[in-house]
């Protein structure tokens, strides 16, 4: 396949997200600017201007008119996806990590991290369908873990938060409530911090990846490990195929193999596993850093992986890549 | 392309008549342009025909290559976003802008090779314990890392190695590597001179020693190829260059080759094990390239 090449950022990747229906793409980056590409041909629409700070996570709702942006400049912002004109600002003591939607986009989970004597905290917070009406008030507000959570996502119907972070335990909490329901058992779980979360299409599992080299399949209603997927590389993204039973993992280098490793150009692989036997497909390189975000279409007929390089890598499947068997 | 027909007759018209202005006048003098749609390799020839300047008839041939690069079905609200306008940083944006581009290379979803593979590593450790158990068998353990079970560090040299048959599985005993494996413990800064791999500045000394570690392999099978060989002999050690001689009318190789180890007793290694192996349906023969005493 060919890849399309989007240059968009000037700084590492942090995220990348599909809408809905398939055709819009956005991205953010350490730069202050996430922005919205057209996902067929990577032809860039705009960029939502207002972040004072690096952007780590975004979610658009189900009708593509409204953005959530999360930044390290302490603030979650509400964008019209349409104009990029800010709707809205939620403001908090210390850097916004992850953002989700719930099903139906009246609220949203936001996780902060722990700064500067504030520990981190996991906030829902009310979306008005009308961005004039909208106030920032929680409605709940969860704390508990330490360190940094990295990612937290609505469980299915709403009725659980699913948090994942530094470490390295999962937990499911209770939304309305904010009872820690389960948390993940310490034997079979990740060893090192949790850098991403991603729910399959039914969001009846869902896939973690690891800095310890490892990506892990979990059920969402009883949290017991299903799979794990083994790689040579800390896992920085994941991203679950909703078409095949695929699994791509993204992830960089550790720190100390930095000086001696040789610098062929392009090294950096989104590595394919087959989801039930566990077992490696394939891979596909391209990018020249290691990768920090991955996301399929929805379509399951194309996906993109965004680097530490700044690029963000558009791949369509040829169509050998829909016959592969074992 | 741009070509001029020279043999195009010039018209009849009286020129002391013509205007530069009239040039567009004349088109009906020209015939009609011509579009070759694309064809099954998407390449698509247009063939107009004009007056340039001097008043010659041109013909003019545009090549180009329609590529489809994915299907995009998309939905109704899809279609209307497609109509939105730019916004942000976008809004200047030109034709030119060349922030989105495709790449030049064909990028596969690469598979791991059926031995070796990167991802089967935990299988090949599995095999190294298994034939532990078998009691006696030599077999292959990284240096680097130490562990029997849990291997293939990234430094180690040996980890992208094809699974070796069963015959050769020996201890990798390149000097080098162990030098750079003794001298540094996991982790420790290794300077670029001392790293596996690493050109040492040796000078015509080294390069003697080389040819003096030359083999001779025959009885190539046609298709056989540099990288096919190193596959083969670097398990032995460290191999500084492989050659294929190659037949250059028609591409085959010429049954022969030569692989120049860096240290002698892997090339001694490498005769033993390798001469009367079989590769590719046919017996190879390996032996010394230059006649020594032992």
């Amino acid at each position: 396949m060919r890849p399309i090449l989007m240059k968009g950022h000037e700084r590492p990747l942090t995220f990348l997200k599909y809408n809905r229906e398939g055709d819009l793409l956005v991205s953010c980056a350490k730069d202050h600017n996430p922005t919205v590409w057209f996902a067929d041909y990577g032809e860039r629409l705009g960029t939502y201007r207002g972040h004072n700070g690096a952007v780590w996570c975004c979610d658009v709702s189900r009708d593509s008119m409204l953005l959530i942006t999360a930044s390290a400049d302490q603030s979650v912002k509400l964008w019209n996806v349409q104009t990029g004109a800010q709707l809205y600002t939620f403001s908090f003591n210390s850097p916004a990590r992850s953002v989700d939607f719930s099903v139906g986009d009246k609220l949203a989970v936001i996780t902060t991290d722990p700064f500067m004597g504030v520990t981190s905290a996991i906030n829902v917070k009310s979306i008005a369908d009308d961005p004039s009406h909208q106030s920032g008030e929680s409605v709940l507000t969860i704390t508990g873990p330490t360190g940094r959570i990295n990612r937290a996502v609505w469980g299915p119907l709403n009725k659980t938060i699913i948090s994942a972070g530094e470490d390295s335990v999962i937990r499911i909490w209770d939304s309305e409530t904010g009872k820690l329901l389960k948390e993940s058992n310490q034997e079979v779980g990740h060893k090192k911090q949790i850098t991403s979360l991603t729910k399959s299409a039914d969001g009846s599992h869902f896939l973690t990846g690891s800095l310890d080299k490892s990506a892990k399949l979990w059920d969402t209603r009883t949290l017991t490990l299903i799979k794990t997927y083994a790689t040579e590389r800390p896992v920085n993204a994941v991203a679950m195929s909703p078409l095949l039973d695929h699994v791509v993992l993204g992830g960089g280098q550790d720190a100390s193999s930095v000086t001696t490793t040789d610098h062929r150009a392009g090294k950096f692989e989104a590595k394919f596993y087959n989801k039930v036997l566990q077992e490696e497909i394939g891979g596909v390189k391209g990018h020249f850093g290691p990768i920090n975000a991955l996301a399929f279409n929805p379509d399951g007929k194309s996906f993109s992986s965004g680097g530490e390089d700044g690029y963000v890598r558009l791949h369509h499947f040829d169509s050998d890549y829909f016959s592969i068997k074992i | 392309m741009y070509v001029v027909d020279e043999s195009a007759k010039p018209t009849k018209m009286r020129w002391g008549e013509l205007d530069e202005e009239d040039g567009e006048a004349l088109d009906f003098l020209l015939p009609p342009k011509q579009v070759i749609g694309p064809d099954e390799n998407g390449i698509k020839k247009e063939t107009e025909y004009k007056f340039n300047d001097d008043g010659n008839k041109v013909k003019i041939t545009t090549t180009t290559r329609v590529r489809k690069l994915a299907n995009a079905r998309l939905s109704k609200r899809a279609v209307e976003r497609r109509n939105w306008s730019k916004f942000g940083d976008a809004i200047n944006e030109d034709v030119g802008s060349r922030l989105t581009m495709v790449s030049t290379e064909e990028i596969l979803l690469e598979r791991p090779r059926a031995h070796g593979a990167k991802a089967e590593e935990t299988k090949i450790a599995g095999d190294n314990l298994a034939q532990l158990g078998k009691g006696g068998a030599v077999l292959m353990v990284c240096r680097t890392c130490g562990k029997k079970g849990d291997h293939w560090t990234s430094r180690c040299p040996y980890k992208d190695l094809a699974q070796p048959p069963e015959t050769f599985i020996e201890k990798p005993a390149s000097t080098e590597t162990a030098m750079a494996a003794s001298g540094a413990t996991k982790g420790a800064y290794v300077p670029p001179s001392m790293r596996e791999g690493a050109e040492r500045i040796g000078g015509s000394d080294m390069r003697r020693r080389n040819d003096e570690n030359s083999v001779r392999v025959t009885n190539l099978s046609e298709d056989t190829r540099e990288p096919d060989l190193l596959e083969l002999f670097r398990t032995f050690g460290s191999v500084s260059r492989v050659y294929v001689a190659i037949d250059q009318k028609t591409g085959v190789s010429r049954g022969f080759g030569f692989v120049n180890f860096v240290n002698k007793e892997d090339a001694e290694r490498a005769i033993n094990k390798l001469n009367g192996y079989g590769y590719d349906n046919l017996i190879l023969r390996v032996e010394w390239a230059t006649p020594r005493s032992n």
